[in-house]
Order: C-alpha cells, then sequence, then structure tokens
C-alpha cells in the first residue's frame, strides 16, 4: 500500500537547493547518455559545460546567450507567482521585435542619438501590447490564458514572415526574406571590441534589480505573491485581482519585448525570420529553475544558456548530435519538478493488516 | 661545407615535419541548416563532407544551426578550433561567414548560394538548379494529362523564381497548353505545410507535382493520390517508387573534394562557382520506367545537349506574363539576368507575391 502525503514543514533552505539537485542529476544523467551513445562521458562533460567557457569569448557568448531569456524569465516570473500561465512569451518577443524592428527601419537611413531609445521603448511597449490580449481576454471575458497567450505566438510569427517577405524585405534584397540591416545609430553599443555582448545586459541587470524591488518591497509586488498563494485570500483582503492581471501581463510582455528588441539590435542587426531560438518556450524552464526569484533566475539563466553553448561544442568535438542540448534542458525540468513533489510529499509505504484497511 | 650541410639537412627535415604535420591536421567543418536525416538538402552537403572524408580529409559539422544569432558562434568556433576551410550551407549564413572570415585571414570560407564575398578568404558557391528544372518540365509536359503542373515554392527569390520559369518554357515546348499553379509555402523546410499545398494542388486538378522545399512530403502525398511527382535534392524514389518520374539531386561531393585538397595543398582562391549538369554538381536520379522508353531516350538526349551546352535552358524568345519580350529571338538569357531573375514568364498563373 503506497500512500502519499502533503509534508507541511518544508524548509525554505531546501526549497532553493533543490535546483541544484536537478542540475546534478541532469549532469549525472548526461552523463549516463553519453556512455550508452559510446561517448567517454567525462570527457563529454568538460566538452559539455566547462569548454565553451573556457575562455573570454566564450565566457561573453554565454552571457549574450542568459541575457534574453534572464530577461523574458524575470517578466515571466511576475505572471507565475500570480497564478497567471504567460505561455506565450515568445509571441511577445517577436512581437516587441517587429514593432522596435519597425522603428529602427524607419530610421535605417539615419543617425543620431536618440534613435536606439525609441526602437527599445517601442520595442517594449509592442511586447506589452502583445501580452494585453490575453490579459484583457481573461479578465473580462475569462478565457484561458494558457490557450490564447501560446495561439498569440503563431500570430506574431505569421506576421513577422508576412513583413518580411513582403512590405518591409530589403528592396535591393532579391526578395530574401529579410529586411535591411538597420543603421548603426539603431544597433546596442558592444561592451568589448571584438566580443558581441553588448548593453542589452544592463537591461537585463536593472529587470533583475527593478523586478527584486517590486517584488519584496512594494504593495503590488505583496498583492501578487499573495494572489500566487490564494485567489480567494486575496480577493477576501480586497485586492482588485483585475488590475494586477493587466499589470503582470504587461511586464511580462514588456520584458520579453525587450529580449527581442535586445536580440535585433544586438547580434543580429536587422528583422529577419529566425529571430529567436525559441527563447520563450526555454526562458519558461529559466523561470521556475530560479524559483521565480530574480537572482535565481540570473543563476539558471546562465545555466540553461550553457545548456545551447555545450551542444555546439559537444557537436564540434566529439560529433555528439546537437539536439541532447534539448534533452539537458528536457532533463533539467523533469529533475526539478520531481524533486519537487518529493519535497512537498512524502511517499509512505504503509504496512497494513486486512482489518485495518480502511479505504 | 658540412657545417651548411647540416643546416639545410635541418631546415629541411623540420619545414618536411611542419608541412606533413600541418597536412595531418587539416580541418574541414560544415554548419548545416538543418538535420542531417531531412533526406533533401542537408543530407545532400552531408553526402559531400562524407566524400571528403572518404578522400582522407578529417571533418567536423554541426546540424541544425538557425540562421540566426547563433550562427556567428558556430563559425566562429570551427575557425577557431583549427578548422582551415569551412563551409556554410545555407543563405542565411552569408553575413556571419563574412564577419568571421574578416576575423580569420587564414581560414578558408565557402559559402553555399550567397552573393557577398567581402574578403578574399570568401568564396560562393552554387548549383544551375534550373538545367534540372528544364528536364522536369519537359518530362512533366509529357506526361500530364490535365495540363496542369503543380509547383510548391519556396520563397520568391531569384533562385525560385529560375526554376518555375525554366520548368515551364521547358513543359511549354513540348505542350503548348501547359499551365503552372504555384503554392508558395514560404518554408524550406515543413512537411505538414509542404503536403497540404500538394493536396492542395492536386484538388485544383495538377496531376503532376514538383517542389523547391526540402521535405519528402510532397512526393508521399502525390504516391498516395495517385499523381507524378519529383524528388528534390536527393534520390527520393524510395519515398514514392510509383509517384515520382525523376529527382533533381545535388550533387556536391566533387565540388567539396576538390576544394578540400585544393586549400589542404595551399592552392586554394576566391572563386564564384556556378556548376551545373556539364560538372556534375546538378545529377538526375534514374528515371521511372513508366514515362516510356522513347521519352526516357528523349530526356536523356536533352540532359547531354544541357551539359554540353547545345541547348540552354533560357533560349529566347522567351516572354513575360504580359507578353513583353525578356529574351529575344537566337539570344540566351546571360548570368547576370539568371542571377537576378524576379518576373514570371508566360503561362505561369498568379502573381510573385510581394
Amino acid at each position: 500500500m503506497i500512500k502519499i502525503e502533503k509534508r507541511n514543514d518544508v524548509p525554505m533552505a531546501l526549497y532553493f537547493f533543490t535546483p541544484f539537485i536537478a542540475i546534478i542529476l541532469t549532469i549525472l544523467g548526461g552523463g549516463i547518455i553519453f556512455y550508452i551513445l559510446g561517448f567517454n562521458p567525462i570527457e563529454a562533460l568538460k566538452f559539455y559545460f566547462i569548454t565553451p567557457i573556457s575562455n573570454l569569448y566564450g565566457f561573453s557568448e554565454l552571457l549574450l546567450k542568459a541575457t534574453p531569456l534572464c530577461l523574458i524569465a524575470i517578466g515571466l516570473s511576475f505572471c507565475f507567482k500570480s497564478n497567471n500561465w504567460n505561455i506565450g512569451a515568445e509571441g511577445q518577443l517577436t512581437f516587441g521585435a517587429i514593432v522596435g524592428g519597425g522603428v529602427a527601419l524607419l530610421f535605417y537611413n539615419q543617425e543620431g542619438f536618440y534613435i536606439l531609445p525609441l526602437v527599445i521603448i517601442a520595442g517594449a511597449i509592442g511586447g506589452m501590447i502583445f501580452a494585453l490580449i490575453p490579459a484583457i481576454l481573461k479578465t473580462y471575458f475569462n478565457t484561458n490564458e494558457i490557450l490564447v497567450s501560446l495561439m498569440l505566438v503563431y500570430v506574431s510569427k505569421l506576421l513577422l514572415d508576412y513583413l518580411v517577405v513582403g512590405p518591409w524585405s530589403n528592396p535591393e534584397g532579391f526578395n530574401f526574406p529579410e529586411t535591411r540591416q538597420f543603421s548603426n545609430s539603431s544597433r546596442m553599443p558592444l561592451l568589448f571590441e571584438g566580443l558581441r555582448i553588448h548593453a542589452g545586459i544592463f537591461l537585463a541587470l536593472a529587470a533583475v534589480m527593478l523586478s527584486w524591488f517590486v517584488l519584496y518591497k512594494t504593495y503590488l509586488g505583496f498583492q501578487i505573491k499573495v494572489s500566487g498563494l490564494s485567489l480567494k485570500t486575496a480577493k477576501y483582503a480586497g485586492f482588485k485581482g483585475k488590475t494586477m492581471i493587466l499589470v503582470v501581463f504587461m511586464i511580462s510582455g514588456a520584458c520579453a519585448g525587450l529580449a527581442g528588441v535586445g536580440e535585433i539590435t544586438g547580434p543580429i542587426g536587422q528583422l529577419h525570420r529566425m529571430i529567436s531560438p525559441d527563447y520563450g518556450f526555454t526562458a519558461i524552464i529559466v523561470a521556475f529553475l530560479g524559483r521565480l526569484n530574480p537572482f535565481g533566475i540570473i543563476f539558471a539563466s546562465l545555466v540553461v544558456a550553457l545548456t545551447y553553448l555545450g551542444a555546439e561544442t559537444a557537436q564540434i568535438f566529439l560529433q555528439i548530435p546537437k539536439y541532447t542540448g534539448q534533452v539537458f534542458q528536457g532533463m533539467i525540468l523533469f529533475f526539478l519538478l520531481a524533486s519537487d513533489y518529493l519535497l512537498f510529499f512524502k511517499v509512505k509505504i504503509l504496512n497494513l493488516k486486512k482489518n485495518e484497511l480502511r479505504y | 661545407m658540412y657545417k651548411n650541410f647540416f643546416r639545410y639537412l635541418i631546415s629541411a627535415i623540420f619545414l618536411l615535419g611542419f608541412s606533413v604535420n600541418s597536412n595531418a591536421d587539416f580541418k574541414v567543418g560544415f554548419v548545416y541548416v538543418g538535420p542531417t536525416g531531412d533526406h533533401g538538402w542537408t543530407f545532400q552537403h552531408h553526402e559531400g563532407r562524407n566524400a571528403v572524408e572518404a578522400a582522407g580529409i578529417k571533418t567536423t559539422f554541426v546540424e541544425s544551426v538557425p540562421e540566426g544569432a547563433d550562427a556567428e558562434r558556430v563559425i566562429r568556433q570551427l575557425a577557431q578550433s583549427g578548422h582551415d576551410l569551412i563551409f556554410t550551407t545555407s543563405f542565411g549564413y552569408m553575413d556571419p561567414t563574412n564577419k568571421v572570415a574578416k576575423d580569420f585571414p587564414n581560414v578558408k570560407f565557402e559559402h553555399a548560394t550567397g552573393y557577398k564575398r567581402e574578403h578574399s578568404n570568401v568564396s560562393t558557391y552554387s548549383a544551375r538548379f534550373y538545367e534540372g528544372r528544364t528536364l522536369l518540365g519537359h518530362i512533366a509536359g509529357k506526361m500530364t494529362k490535365t495540363n496542369t503542373i503543380g509547383y510548391i515554392a519556396s520563397f520568391p527569390i531569384p533562385e525560385v523564381i529560375r526554376g518555375i520559369n525554366a520548368m515551364t518554357l521547358a513543359a511549354q515546348k513540348v505542350n503548348p497548353n501547359i499551365k503552372t499553379k504555384i503554392v508558395w509555402v514560404f518554408t524550406w523546410y515543413d512537411p505538414g505545410k509542404e503536403a497540404e499545398a500538394a493536396q492542395a494542388l492536386i484538388d485544383q486538378g495538377a496531376d503532376v507535382i514538383m517542389q523547391h522545399t526540402d521535405s519528402t512530403a510532397p512526393v508521399q502525398t502525390a504516391e498516395k493520390a495517385g499523381v507524378w511527382s519529383f524528388g528534390q535534392a536527393s534520390d527520393m524514389q524510395r519515398f514514392a517508387p510509383k509517384s515520382i518520374l525523376t529527382s533533381i539531386i545535388d550533387d556536391w561531393a566533387p565540388y567539396y573534394v576538390e576544394r578540400a585538397i585544393a586549400a589542404r595543398d595551399g592552392t586554394w582562391n576566391q572563386q564564384d562557382t556556378w556548376h551545373g549538369l556539364k560538372e556534375g554538381m546538378v545529377a538526375m536520379g534514374p528515371y521511372n520506367s513508366a514515362m516510356g522508353a522513347d521519352l526516357v531516350k528523349e530526356v536523356e538526349q536533352l540532359q547531354k545537349d544541357l551539359a554540353s551546352g547545345k541547348v540552354h535552358s533560357f533560349t529566347g524568345p522567351i516572354y513575360d506574363q504580359k507578353g513583353n519580350i525578356l529574351v529575344a529571338e537566337g539570344k540566351v538569357a546571360d548570368d547576370g539576368m539568371l542571377a537576378g531573375m524576379s518576373v514570371y514568364v508566360k503561362g505561369v498563373e498568379g502573381d510573385i507575391p510581394k
């Protein structure tokens, strides 16, 4: 007889420690997979987790990759903490990039210090507007925000497809599905000569600090957390639920939009169809691995970014299929959820006599 | 005297050792846009890589590299980790390839289907796929009963429009009533969309289907519907043995081996290569016996004539959809015109999406 019981006394320290357990289990699991595939597991793991960041360039690439993940995950933490399931950050990122990119294209042949701030603000507003759609539908029409936000991802991607193939395509580009290159004034300033890491990382760090302040030091943060723990309590306390839903979605959308703008004005420099390798979805893993905590998210975004880089290095040096990167991301989430389950519930194996069977 | 002799001997040994050593260390890297198992575009580049490996040269590949911000890092990593020649096998790698090439002047880069060679260590290469399309058009014109050819197109870039036009011109030559119907899917690889497009074309009366996309879905849909089809990029016969009449095969192997050896031996130089049937970069799959012996013979002759240059895919008179002359009678289109082709020829239905 197996009985599952809820634990009442879960120590907070353990709650923040389980992500590390999940990462260690993922590394062990990865080692086993490499061994089964016929690779030396120690060597494979070294190429996976150490080689990519063993020099300055690699480390800068890690930060570059982690920046959008961190930004989006910070935004998502507002939604997830308040029980709003925004799954469509990828769409908000894309729409933010479309709006920001549109502004950048307006100024394609101009230079000026004011252009980049305009582009960034436009991107944030674009993401915000796109996130408002599921929020308004949820608050006023009681729709399911998971479905709406997810379906809007496809809407935004198709819109981007249409724009880069049609009206916004580069007139000198032989109809290839991409826009003109942005002017230098629309590009994020690089932090170091020769590296791709750009000023967008400061946006991510600012988002971390701001979100910490809002979540832990303001009334809004308190409302968000209470609603997350118990919607009924929040209602009883007289919190304005609808406004809060709109606000968390707007914050989340703005962050995703900023991530999109950071990509197109940073390493990419134009709009085309492949502006994001599903950062919006991967950021969901990042948000949970970081325990929806601003500083946890920094750490988690670095870990998940490393799985991308590691997959490339492992293929270059050992010809391990690149899809192991996705396997690693999946394993992290799996082990995290599994250890959470064991953290919050205990499994009891009962030895009951026949006459004691009460069920 | 002896002293000098030894000096020469030592330096000779050193040089020999050095050069042998550098030969042994010579490595070629490949960047693929899709998985090696796509049975189309990337699969064929991977076959080319296997040929380089078989020629005794070490190779590395990275598959499914998105054409966004990640491409530059992958190319740079290959350059940094001692690869001497790097093939980047998709159009979207054009700018990243040139960017990395600037920082690694001693590494050679080869970019497929692009037009930017900003540094002396960047070459570009592509194939005259349109020659294969001419053969497909000839076969399609003869095989169709409904006089309607269905064409699944990816993006309205010159390469794709060139293929549509070459096919239509060849089909008209053997069957003046031919019409070409086009569905634009705006993707290179999406089996679901490609299958839907094929079905839509069949529903509109097309009894010959061809595609400028990479998956095997269109030929499989055609097989189910009992209409004719053609394989694209690789020999797709085994996916639709009854329906496939032939395949256009991209054979990159000879070019890859030639360029890898040239780079290893120090004879590599910048080029813009555009090879076709003549050089074997475009090859045809086996012809379906359902075509009948006469037609197979005709097509084989046409294939020879295209290869020898006796016949050109774009020989005048060629008219656009409105009836304006594009290429005068007795003239052939030059490479400049082919490279920038952006209008349909007469007989193609619909407009190029703008």
